[in-house]
């Protein structure tokens, strides 16, 4: 309790939340199934028996076997090859949105947190009115302007996310903002760039770090669904959502071509979930001992 | 000799977390008779509280395990009752009030609701005795009774321990234990809830443990003191023996780093040192490396528990007499 | 020579939706190097906040403030960050006031680093000097706060106010959080410093014993205002204000048997927003009279011993009925 600095391993915070992850089997299991989806994405040319694109157009909806082990969709491609390199767009589309929407989110958080007054005032006020619009919305309204790719669904997603990143930050700075340590720092002359950046964000982060984490997941389904409304990644690109959405046409016949993607879509969004909620028990350090 | 209203035998109470396990409380034996006060004092950490809630039995259970002993009230062995049992036992016969008024108030049920559910919980009486009864309580501590339909939001710190108290005496229990109830409010506010507790005390003969790290506190309240030190009982005996003849170096030391409003000198004589690690406890007596008297055998052996003087115990060899 | 720190008319008001909240009102005194000046009074008396304006961590409402005889109630900013250096504070609270993901010696190493001027190697070697000053062991430079118990995190805190050499330290209750045996360790280093460099200290805490040992003067705060300010030895034997009084005999004495008699006080703090204009204390007072709904005057009772109370003379020869 009070003499842990005798240990002569030095504990850094990292090896802490690992100790606390550790106990959340699920937790653990969900972060490997994720840095596995990350690598089939890397590795996705070496993985996939084919081309994504590469056409038989005799050897149509074919069912599973030897040479296509998941079957050929309507051109005769492979769905096995289409599901490995579709994981490339759905985790691009996941985890770059959120990383958009955590910065500005984080950003604008944490600056109208640390300020309050009016500038706080001002900026939860235009939140307001920009959260008054239904996010899918608004991505569908994005993507229709800037124009339906890939790059601009994603830009949409995130900017979408930004007003609930923004909140959580914004609660979790004003809470680090009163602590005295804040205080201290001001007292040996800390610039407010320093405050913020070194002092309150590396202690606000938390709550931060389960909501991103989330948000990947929550991401990929939305991603997915503008894909599968003809807004998101463009054929002949695979992408989950908009295989489905290819399938769509065929569901009664050929359910399994629908169902593939769904599984990869459901996993990866459970497994980010499952992650977050790891994560949170971790960081919440009235969990600890 | 009368009959004990406390009997507290051989008490180990272990935290178990991840990587080790924190041995909060050793050993230790406590006795109380009716109505005596007892002052529980120690440092952070030296398990005052964690003998408190081993007697009410509100350890958090994940990681707290009641690994010996007894605790005897009215020789009846509390441990060994059902958990239904044990709520007719709760805030019935032994209350308990602690630091913070606010953990034990609902902030959306007003005062008068809280304290009627209180005596409720006990006796099968009508709402309208019930109400009626918690405005006597009120009264009794202090409070007009039409604040009754307030809620805690609206009472001052003070006030709300006030509250907490009446609440905890709603149902007339012979043992109060009090953790910490003055730490928190402002001196002049302490000294008017210590005054109502000293009345009330002598009013309804409640016998009480107060847990505090306040000597001034204890001075002025107590009858009976017990010094604790890493989770044992290093001292025990009346507040005159205490105060004016301690015997155990770890009472002495304390009372030596006290600033005192009479001092002249410009140090303070602290202990020196920290209390040892309660997951990593020394073989012999716990207070050795930091105890000026410290002899070999000290290090090597726990003392027993000597008695000095009729109702006076001191955990250390100096105490023993080579008789 | 001017005095290290004198302080006129200082008020601190805060902005509320009921108005304006007094939390400093009208203070006034001085302090010389070297010398320690006791703040004493009850939660919400603006002891705290007297502290924190004196270094500008909050803005001052009205009065002046000289620092070795230079006007700084509104400093420039060069000049604040000059006077930060001069003037430091230590924290209650030696859990909250340390940043939970700095280790030990990135604290304090960090108020050198702002200061800037000094290469990585001086300001290491520098650290390990004041953590030596303080009394931490070297171990200890990697372990992050939480590590710790609270009587070594009130050590970094007290090395991160003395690293840049300050002249004037506010404690701001520095001890209460500690135990007993802890707090004389940490009372005594406190002490060993200031006669060692000299510092000036203006010492808050609610704890009249370690105030009374303390300090050299002491001052008495109640809902914003001084309401009796004297030299410790003589606040103690000739208490002159009705709550001063009241505060004194409220602390518990650890001694038995104790037969000073308590004189307690009814009621509790009254709000510090929109005060009425006369003695604060009134509302709680057993002599109140009329006079004391108009502004009380500090008068000098003895050569440094001032009293905000109309009354005090009648008083002194009332013998306190219980």
């Amino acid at each position: 309790m009070t003499e842990q600095a005798k240990k002569p391993k030095k504990q850094t915070r990292l090896h802490e939340i690992w100790v606390q992850l550790k106990r959340n089997k699920l937790a653990v299991v969900s972060m490997f199934v994720l840095i596995a989806l990350v690598l089939v994405a890397i590795l996705a040319p070496v993985l996939a028996p084919y081309y994504y694109d590469e056409q038989n157009v005799a050897n149509k909806y074919a069912p599973p076997s030897a040479e296509h082990l998941l079957g050929t969709d309507k051109l005769g491609r492979d769905i096995l090859s289409r599901l490995i390199y579709g994981t490339r767009a759905s985790l691009t589309m996941g985890i770059v949105a959120v990383l958009i929407g955590g910065l500005i989110g984080i950003l604008i958080g944490a600056i109208s947190g640390y300020y309050g007054n009016w500038v706080d005032n001002l900026m939860m006020r235009l939140l307001d009115i920009y959260q008054a619009i239904p996010m899918f919305l608004l991505c569908v309204a994005l993507a229709a302007i800037l124009g339906a790719s890939l790059r601009n669904a994603i830009i949409a997603l995130g900017l979408g996310i930004v007003p609930g990143y923004a909140r959580i930050m914004r609660a979790s700075v004003m809470t680090v903002r009163e602590t005295e340590y804040i205080e201290s720092a001001k007292s040996i002359n800390c610039g407010v760039f320093r405050i913020i950046t070194k002092h309150i964000i590396p202690n606000a982060i938390g709550p931060m770090i389960v909501q991103l984490t989330m948000g990947v997941g929550s991401c990929i389904l939305s991603g997915a669904a503008l894909s599968y409304i003809g807004l998101g990644v463009q054929p002949p690109t695979p992408e989950w959502g908009s295989m489905i959405s290819e399938a769509r046409a065929v569901m009664r016949q050929y359910p399994t071509h629908a169902i593939y993607p769904g599984i990869c879509i459901m996993i990866a969004v459970l497994a980010c979930n499952l992650l977050g909620d790891g994560l949170r028990d971790a960081l919440d350090p009235r969990l600890k001992n | 000799m009368a009959e004990k209203l406390l009997e507290i035998k051989n008490l180990s109470v272990e935290y178990h977390s991840d990587e080790d396990i924190l041995y909060a409380v050793n050993n230790v034996n406590l006795t109380l008779e009716p109505g005596e006060t007892l002052g529980l004092v120690g440092e952070t950490g030296a398990g005052k509280t964690t003998i408190a809630k081993s007697i009410m039995r509100i350890l958090p259970a994940a990681q707290a395990e009641i690994t010996s002993g007894e605790i005897l009230y009215r020789g009846e062995n509390l441990l060994a009752l059902k958990e239904k049992e044990m709520q007719k036992v709760r805030g019935n016969k032994i209350a308990m009030i602690f630091q913070d008024p606010m953990t034990a108030l609902n902030p959306v049920e007003t005062v008068g609701y809280q304290i009627a559910e209180a005596i409720k919980r006990h006796n099968k009486i009508s709402r309208n005795e019930a109400a009626d009864r918690a405005g006597d309580m009120l009264e009794m501590v202090g409070i007009p009774r039409e604040r009754l339909g307030e809620y805690p939001h609206q009472f001052s710190g003070g006030m709300k321990q006030r509250v907490v108290i009446a609440m905890a005496l709603a149902c007339n229990p012979e043992l109060l234990l009090a953790d910490e109830p003055t730490t928190a409010l402002d001196v002049t506010i302490q000294a008017q809830v210590l005054d109502m507790m000293r009345g009330l005390k002598e009013k309804l003969g409640t016998s009480v443990i107060l847990i505090t790290h306040d000597f001034g506190v204890v001075a002025d309240f107590c009858t009976a003191v017990a010094v604790t030190y890493a989770g044992e009982i290093i001292e025990r005996g009346s507040v005159d023996r205490i105060f004016n003849n301690p015997q155990h170096p770890y009472t002495q030391g304390l009372f030596n780093s006290l600033p005192s409003l009479e001092a002249t000198s410009r140090r303070l004589k602290p202990i020196k040192g920290l209390m040892p690690d309660p997951t990593a406890l020394p073989p012999g007596c716990r207070f050795c490396e930091r105890c000026e008297y410290a002899t070999e055998e000290c290090a090597k052996k726990a003392p027993e528990i000597y008695e000095v003087e009729p109702g006076h115990t001191v955990k250390c060899f100096r105490a023993r007499r080579d008789d | 020579m001017a005095p290290l720190l004198e302080v006129h008319n200082l008020k601190k008001y805060f902005k509320t939706k009921a108005g304006p909240l007094h939390a400093v009102d009208d203070v006034t005194f001085t302090l010389d190097t070297g010398k320690t000046l006791g703040v004493v009074g009850e939660s919400g008396c603006g002891k705290s906040t007297l502290g924190r304006t004196l270094l500008h961590l909050t803005d001052v409402t009205d009065g002046k403030i000289f620092f070795e005889g230079e006007d700084i109630t509104y400093p420039s900013r060069s000049k604040l960050k000059k006077l930060r250096e001069q003037m430091q504070i230590i924290f209650q609270d030696p859990f909250s006031s340390l940043d939970p993901r700095m280790t030990v010696g990135e604290a304090i190493m960090e108020p050198l680093k702002m200061r800037g001027g000094m290469s990585k190697a001086d300001m290491q070697a520098k650290t390990k000097e004041l953590m030596d000053t303080v009394g931490l062991a070297a171990r200890f430079e990697h372990s992050y706060p939480h590590e710790l118990d609270g009587g070594r995190r009130q050590r970094i805190g007290i090395a991160r106010a003395l690293s840049l050499d300050p002249k004037f330290i506010v404690c701001d209750e520095p001890v209460s959080a500690l135990d007993v045996s802890i707090q004389a360790q940490v009372i005594n280093l406190m002490l060993d410093l200031q006669e060692e460099r000299g510092f000036a200290y203006m010492f808050v805490t609610h704890d009249l014993s370690v105030v009374k040992y303390i300090s050299d003067e002491i001052m008495v705060m109640y809902l914003g205002q001084m309401v009796e300010k004297a030299p410790s030895d003589e606040l103690f034997a000739n208490t002159l204000h009705p709550y001063s009084k009241a505060l004194l005999s409220a602390i518990p004495i650890p001694k038995y048997p104790n037969n000073t008699k308590r004189i307690l006080i009814e009621g509790e703090i009254t709000s510090p927003i929109n005060p009425k204009p006369g003695c604060r204390f009134a509302a709680r007072c057993r002599y109140a009279c009329e006079a004391c709904s108009q502004p009380q005057k500090l008068e000098e009772y003895t050569p440094g011993h001032y009293v905000a109370c109309c009354r005090y003379k009648e008083l002194i020869n009332i013998k306190e009925e219980m």
